[in-house]
């Protein structure tokens, strides 16, 4: 609290001039979640009491450190994981099983049936969820696989594929299927560096093109301040909402601007306050 | 440590760019192998050359114990194939052997299915597979048959009932192991697609664990086939007709020795067959295409 309320700072002046007056309707409510899941040993809770909202055509981040349970707040939106308490609301309805219109994008490259090409793979879910008959589908899904410059490949397997291009299946599948909100489960974190900025550049260049909804799950600040609008910090052991931050104006050309500079070490003191505090406790003993 | 390492600085160097050079300055890019190496790349052909030295072998050894009663040389086998594909009934007899072997096979093969489904949409499937498999699958069927001929009679009916058990616990033992190593990526991918039960174990399940499957069903057919050639031998396929193993018994009895050797021939190229044209090529157009195995 004492961070949100020292957040007006000369430098976000640009946050707070943003604000719409008025707000329509949120796209994604999730309010008070709480999420446990069970080890063998353990019931763990990953998130506590956690509120977001997401509005149509934004780009919406939660950033953390590891164990702060943004993948499973992302999990639970997509339906994988029922809230112990709170609820999770798409356009009014409640959330409570995995369906195509919450359309997921994991970080794993093991995310595409391999015995499907790359033209199969984007069709089968318009397919399986009886969205379009074969030739719409087809016609559809060699569309959005030009879109992510994969054109050439439409009938490679993906075992032929790199990584990247893998990822951009995995986005060209997602977005065919024209979900409310696309759910990215760190999509870019396997990558190697160069590919990923690349990568980067090319979903808000899809972005600008569709302006579609987007929930994005990274650990990596300057993915955050890039990709994002408009980021929720999370704190770990359990994860807590601890600021939501805005990020309209930065793309990779803005990356070493002063402005960004301050975002930056601003949600990095934010996230590694409380390691700093451990540490301290640590010393004592 | 001393002083001066501590103190080493990297040397500053003069920076350089330059325009890259084409290929041919370069020549060998990608070269095409030699005729030598492309022949020796065919696996057919390394393994036709083995069987070849296996043959080769077998004829010296014969020829040295010079004894065709006992052991008949590779070329009498040979020989005595030919005759008994030719004037004896070695091709039907072997066609009535797979044709017994298919049933039991394809009944094998359903029953798994149903039992894996089960154990893969409810706990107590599971746990009935997982018992069963544990319980059954160190059985050898041909030690069932004595049992089977109790309760179905010398015929068909005892065989196929071998030929189940035979077949239905490796499949099924391989294709729930399989099932139960699908990525959690994938199967939220599935679900994520708003498949569930039959479309989700259909779509999702059988291809990604196609692999295990068809080490299941390879290995079934193996069980399958020595079983149902040590059953014939004990008695025909059905009384009188009989089968391959029926064939090498009755040739041992009036010891034709050599036919007997064409018989065991006759088994071994069955097995060869299916196992390196069949179920190869069923690899090749699946798992191999799909790069889910080397």
């Amino acid at each position: 609290m004492r961070i949100l309320g020292r957040s007006i700072l000369p430098e976000t002046g640009l946050s707070t001039s943003i604000v719409s007056p008025a707000l329509p309707r949120p796209l994604l409510d999730v309010s008070g979640v709480t999420l446990q899941y069970k080890t063998r040993q353990h019931l763990v809770t990953a998130t506590w009491r956690v509120d977001f909202q997401v509005f149509q055509a934004e780009r919406f981040v939660l950033l953390g450190p590891s164990g702060c349970g943004k993948s499973s707040l992302l999990k639970a939106v997509g339906g994988f994981l029922a809230p112990v308490e709170g609820s999770i609301r798409l356009n009014g309805q409640t959330v409570t099983a995995p369906g195509p219109e919450r359309m997921m994008v994991f970080q794993e490259f093991d995310q595409l049936p391999p015995w499907k090409t790359v033209r199969q793979n984007v069709m089968f879910p318009l397919l399986a969820s009886g969205k379009l008959g074969r030739r719409e589908a087809e016609e559809k899904a060699l569309d959005c696989i030009a879109k992510v410059n994969l054109a050439k490949f439409a009938d490679a397997y993906p075992h032929m594929l790199s990584g990247g291009m893998k990822q951009r299946v995995a986005i060209a599948r997602a977005m065919a299927m024209e979900p409310d909100i696309l759910l990215m489960d760190e999509p870019f974190a396997a990558l190697d560096a160069l590919t990923r900025r690349k990568m980067q550049e090319e979903l808000l260049q899809l972005w600008d093109d569709v302006r579609f909804t987007v929930l994005f799950v990274t650990h990596s600040i300057e993915e955050a301040l890039i990709i994002g609008t408009r980021i929720l910090v999370l704190s770990p052991h359990p994860g807590q909402a601890k600021a939501e931050i805005n990020c309209h104006g930065y793309d990779h050309r803005a990356a070493g601007s002063p402005d960004f500079q301050d975002t930056a070490t601003r949600i990095h003191t934010m996230l590694f306050a409380d390691r700093v505090e451990d540490e301290g406790t640590l010393r004592h003993e | 440590m001393s002083d001066a390492i501590l103190r080493r600085e990297p040397p500053i160097r003069p920076e350089y760019e330059r325009v890259v050079t084409g290929t041919g300055v370069i020549g060998d890019v990608a070269r095409p192998l030699s005729p030598w190496e492309r022949v020796a790349n065919v696996t057919a052909l390394r393994r036709l050359a083995v069987l070849a030295l296996v043959a080769a072998v077998w004829e010296g050894v014969a020829l040295w114990q010079n004894n065709p009663l006992m052991f008949p040389t590779f070329s009498a086998t040979v020989a005595a194939f030919w005759e008994a594909v030719a004037r004896e009934n070695l091709l039907s007899m072997a066609g009535l052997s797979i044709a017994t072997l298919l049933k039991g096979y394809l009944i094998g093969i359903a029953l798994a299915v149903v039992l894996t489904t089960l154990a893969v949409t409810t706990r107590i499937g599971d746990d009935i597979l997982s018992t069963l498999t544990a319980m059954f699958n160190p059985l050898p069927a041909i030690a069932l048959l004595p049992i089977a001929m109790l309760w179905f009679g010398l015929g068909g009916a005892s065989l196929t009932f071998v030929l189940v058990h035979a077949v239905l616990w490796p499949v099924a033992l391989n294709t729930h192991s399989g099932f139960t190593s699908v990525s959690d990526t994938l199967r939220m991918a599935g679900r994520n697609y708003g498949l569930k039960g039959m479309r989700y174990v259909v779509q999702i399940l059988i291809p990604a664990a196609f692999p295990s499957i068809l080490t299941g069903l390879k290995v079934g057919w193996a069980f399958a086939w020595r079983t149902l050639i040590a059953a014939e031998l004990v008695f025909g396929v059905s009384s009188g007709k009989g089968g391959l193993g029926w064939f090498i018994f009755q040739n041992r009895n009036e010891l034709y020795i050599d036919k007997v050797f064409a018989g065991l021939i006759t088994v071994i190229l069955i097995g060869l067959i299916v196992e390196n044209v069949a179920f190869r090529w069923l690899e090749a157009q699946t798992i191999r295409k799909w790069g889910m195995v080397r």
